[in-house]
């Protein structure tokens, strides 16, 4: 699904990532944790192609498409969904006018029909209620207004509705609480866990794993991923902290 | 009223036409219609919405609002080389006056709403929200003129202006101007100008939004605040300014 070889990325002229690879197959569940700084975001961000994230050397591919020769709203197109750490407001565009743009844009891009109207509602309605958000707040601006929490489950709507084939989420369980948490972790199961979809969770904490239960976990440090392991490698973590383990 | 329409040719000078396309008015001064006046009587209510300017490329409008009068006027001021939406309101007691314009830029154009609110007599209100997109070398100017009277106490008059660039080449002037001589009012103006924002775009590339795309949502949204008091003409003023904000991305 996922072959990252190499990479190598700066921000600013600054080298963040340093030679990071990593091979995620479809039906797979990975968590990269490590210290701050370490390069997480930056990984997904340069996945994604956020604009200011150099790629100096490296490869990634997406189902055997090369990542880094699309444009960002392309490599979306491809099946890449990033969850943002902090997701961006948009004042004025409602959610429900952000995602029909969104999947129908990605749907044309593969050669799709649009969804009608009435068929995208459908489709929203079914996905606002796995992430038990009310439909009310689809109608509002992107984020506007949004706790932490509520946008992270607007986030998990969004991939829901979105369905993309690999979904990076970067710190989706940061600013929820317990039975956010619950609500979000099993959306990611049951919208992710599936033998044709891939996840790459970034976290920091054991608990988002307790309900999606990651079937690799890496210490990401310096800018490579330092050691791979299985889900007992972020237990261990947890209990003796990244000095002791990486 | 103090009229705002000049018979012989407003030169650089006139402050009203500082920002003018005075090659344009040259060409155009000689056929230029004469003002359109609008009346409300006591009490009574009217809508003007100017979804296009004509030929000329000049709207010059003076509107007179009796005692509890409400005006509302809604403009897009797009689609000519050099446009002018012109409008000189007296407010008489109680009255409201609600101004939204749009000006959509883009080449080499030169686009201007120009307004004078005078509060004439006591209690009257007026809100004027002027939404710019200017692309290329365009230039889009608001020039607004509040005018409150002597004994116009308890004036309200709000004025909120914001440009977006969309390249390096265009321009943006807001020139609010205010003349007090109550001394129990409310006058607030604000003038933004900014670009659009690169991390709302990023978001909407990372769920599969083209860049074109991701720019007329984000645009739309931002001009909707001018006509956001104008109901349905509002949405049909919303439409014609989508078709110009395509031209200009």
């Amino acid at each position: 699904m996922l072959e990252i070889h190499n990479l190598h990325a700066t921000v600013a002229d600054k080298p963040i990532l340093k030679g990071l690879s990593l091979s995620i197959n479809a039906g797979e569940i990975h968590a990269i944790m490590g210290p701050n700084g370490a390069g997480k975001s930056t990984l997904g961000y340069t996945l994604a192609g956020r604009p200011g994230y150099e790629v100096t050397e490296g490869s990634a591919t997406l189902k055997g498409e090369d990542l880094l020769a699309l444009e960002p709203h392309e490599r979306a197109a491809a099946g890449l969904f990033l969850g943002f750490q902090y997701p961006v407001e948009i004042p004025g565009v409602s959610n429900l006018q952000f995602l029909r743009e969104a999947l129908n844009a990605q749907r044309k891009a593969r050669g799709e029909e649009p969804l009608s109207g009435a068929e995208f509602m459908r489709l929203a309605r079914e996905k606002a209620a796995l992430l038990s958000m009310d439909m009310e707040m689809l109608k509002r601006p992107v984020n506007v207004g949004f706790s932490g929490g509520e946008k992270k489950r607007a986030e998990m709507v969004q991939m829901g509705i979105i369905d993309p084939a690999l979904a990076i989420l970067d710190e989706t369980d940061s600013g929820l609480d317990i039975d956010a948490l619950r609500i979000v972790g099993e959306g990611i199961n049951s919208i992710m866990r599936r033998p044709d979809r891939a996840v790459l969770l970034i976290t920091h904490y054991q608990r988002l794993l307790d309900i999606v239960r990651p079937d690799y976990v890496h210490i990401l440090s310096g800018g490579r991923i330092v050691r791979t392991g299985g889900p007992e490698l972020a237990l261990e973590l947890e209990e003796r902290g990244y000095e002791a383990v990486a | 009223m103090a009229s705002m329409q000049t018979l012989t040719l407003p030169t650089r000078r006139d402050e009203a036409w500082r920002y003018s396309d005075h090659a344009a008015l040259t060409r155009v001064w000689p056929t230029l219609a004469a003002p359109e006046r609008i009346v409300v009587a006591a009490g009574e209510e009217a809508v003007r919405i100017v979804d296009a300017l004509p030929e000329s490329g000049i709207l010059q409008i003076e509107a007179e609002l009796g005692e509890g009068a409400r005006l509302a006027l809604f403009g897009l001021v797009a689609g000519h080389d050099y446009g002018r939406l012109e409008v000189a309101v007296r407010l008489a007691s109680g009255a409201h006056l609600e101004l939204g314009a749009a000006i959509l830029g883009g080449g080499a154009q030169t686009l201007e709403v120009v307004t004078r609110i005078d509060h004439a007599e006591p209690d009257a209100t007026s809100n004027q929200v002027v939404r710019s997109v200017l692309g290329g070398r365009a230039t889009g100017s608001f020039l607004g003129k509040v005018h409150v009277a002597r004994d116009a106490q308890r004036t309200d008059a709000e004025q909120s202006v914001k440009a977006m660039l969309l390249d390096r080449g265009a321009t943006a002037n807001a020139v609010p101007q205010l003349e007090i001589y109550a001394d129990d009012v409310k006058c607030a103006h604000g003038a933004t100008v900014g670009e659009l924002e690169a991390m709302g775009l990023f978001y909407m590339a990372a769920r599969g939004i083209p860049p074109a795309v991701a720019k007329r949502l984000m645009l739309q949204a931002f001009i909707a605040d001018a006509f956001v008091e104008a109901g349905d003409a509002g949405e049909a003023l919303e439409a014609r300014a989508t078709e110009y904000l395509g031209s200009l991305l």
